[in-house]
């Protein structure tokens, strides 16, 4: 069964928050991984692989890059998992 | 029986499970294969996850390409997992930006000298670090970029690619009488991680997909990950500094 809207940002936020250390109630909506939340590229890297592991999905290097914010992220699970 | 039935084969340069890496290693595995992987730092987490993607999970143990006691401590690490090899990967580049992207007569030395360290000297470094693992002989398998034109781009990462050829064939000299092989596979371009931080890879794409008499298909890392199979394999029991080229034919035609 896909994941909810909520559930992947609580589970996206437990990753960036185990990479990262960003406080997990940090990661909202509406902020960009690199302006707001200061990720890299490694990081981010990171945080996809991990993310496709828990959600069983596939992120395309090509289509990261149009992932700025968390909610993009969300968004893209979403319709990837459903 | 699989090709290397048998066999422990070191990977080094698993990133994502689009690294002509990773493909060697599942590979490798499918021929009966038993398989450590290498990472470092950050990438190790990467490595750990991506490791979990191939038909079996392999130990990864720690290598920094730039560290010489990782090196020193590499057989000891290895050993903890398989008790020798037959076979390594060497799956390894750097380059610093200012040393690639049409920057060619401003890159000061010490990024020449990262990208030559971490891309060329790193062979001799990981052949030497294994050494001690491959007492019954083996095979040291390294990737290439064909370094004998000038590419768009490339710049000192070609020259990087240049010595690496040329370590292959002292090694080669120097680790025979071992029985150690050490061969390259001159791969055609890639669509991997490593070759999409590659300024100007897309120009690549159109000499490729115009001259390759046989194809070339960018997504494809099974071509020269077969290869550097058959090569770790005992299928080529006499050959030694050698150059395969998996591109498609593109370096033997002149236009």
């Amino acid at each position: 069964m896909a994941a909810s809207e909520q559930e992947i940002l609580a589970g996206l936020a437990e990753i960036v928050n185990e990479e990262t250390g960003i406080p997990t109630g940090d990661v909202q909506q509406d902020k960009s991984f690199t302006d707001d939340l200061d990720i890299d590229s490694l990081s981010m890297m990171t945080i996809v692989v991990n993310a496709e592991e828990k959600f069983g999905v596939r992120i395309p290097d090509d289509d990261v890059k149009g992932l700025s914010t968390v909610g993009d992220a969300v968004t893209y699970i979403q319709k990837a998992s459903a | 029986m699989g090709l290397l039935e048998g066999k422990r084969i070191l990977v080094t340069g698993v990133l994502t499970d689009s690294s002509i890496a990773f493909h060697v290693a599942r590979v490798a595995q499918q021929e009966g294969a038993e398989v450590v992987l290498t990472s470092f730092g950050r990438t190790m987490r990467i490595t750990q996850t991506i490791a979990k993607r191939l038909p079996t999970t392999p130990p990864v143990v720690e290598l920094d390409a730039g560290n010489a006691e990782d090196f020193d401590a590499l057989a000891e690490r290895v050993r903890a997992h398989v008790d020798g090899l037959d076979g390594v990967l060497h799956s390894i580049g750097f380059a610093p930006e200012a040393a690639l992207g049409g920057n060619f007569l401003n890159t000061a030395w010490e990024d020449v000298a990262t990208a030559v360290q971490i891309s060329a000297y790193s062979l001799k470094a990981l052949a030497v670090g294994c050494r001690p693992l491959m007492t019954a002989g083996g095979s040291v398998v390294g990737l290439t970029f064909d370094a004998t034109v000038a590419w768009p781009k490339y710049d000192w990462m070609g020259v990087a690619k240049a010595a690496f050829e040329s370590t292959a064939r002292y090694l080669a000299r120097d680790l025979g009488p071992a029985g150690i092989r050490v061969n390259l596979v001159a791969a055609g371009p890639v669509k991997t991680t490593a070759a999409k931080s590659i300024p100007g890879f897309d120009e690549f794409e159109a000499v490729w997909s115009t001259r390759a008499p046989i194809g070339w298909d960018l997504s494809d890392a099974e071509p020269p990950a077969r290869a550097c199979v058959a090569l770790l394999s005992d299928w080529f029991p006499r050959t030694t500094g050698e150059i395969v080229h998996v591109d498609g034919g593109v370096h033997a035609m002149g236009a």
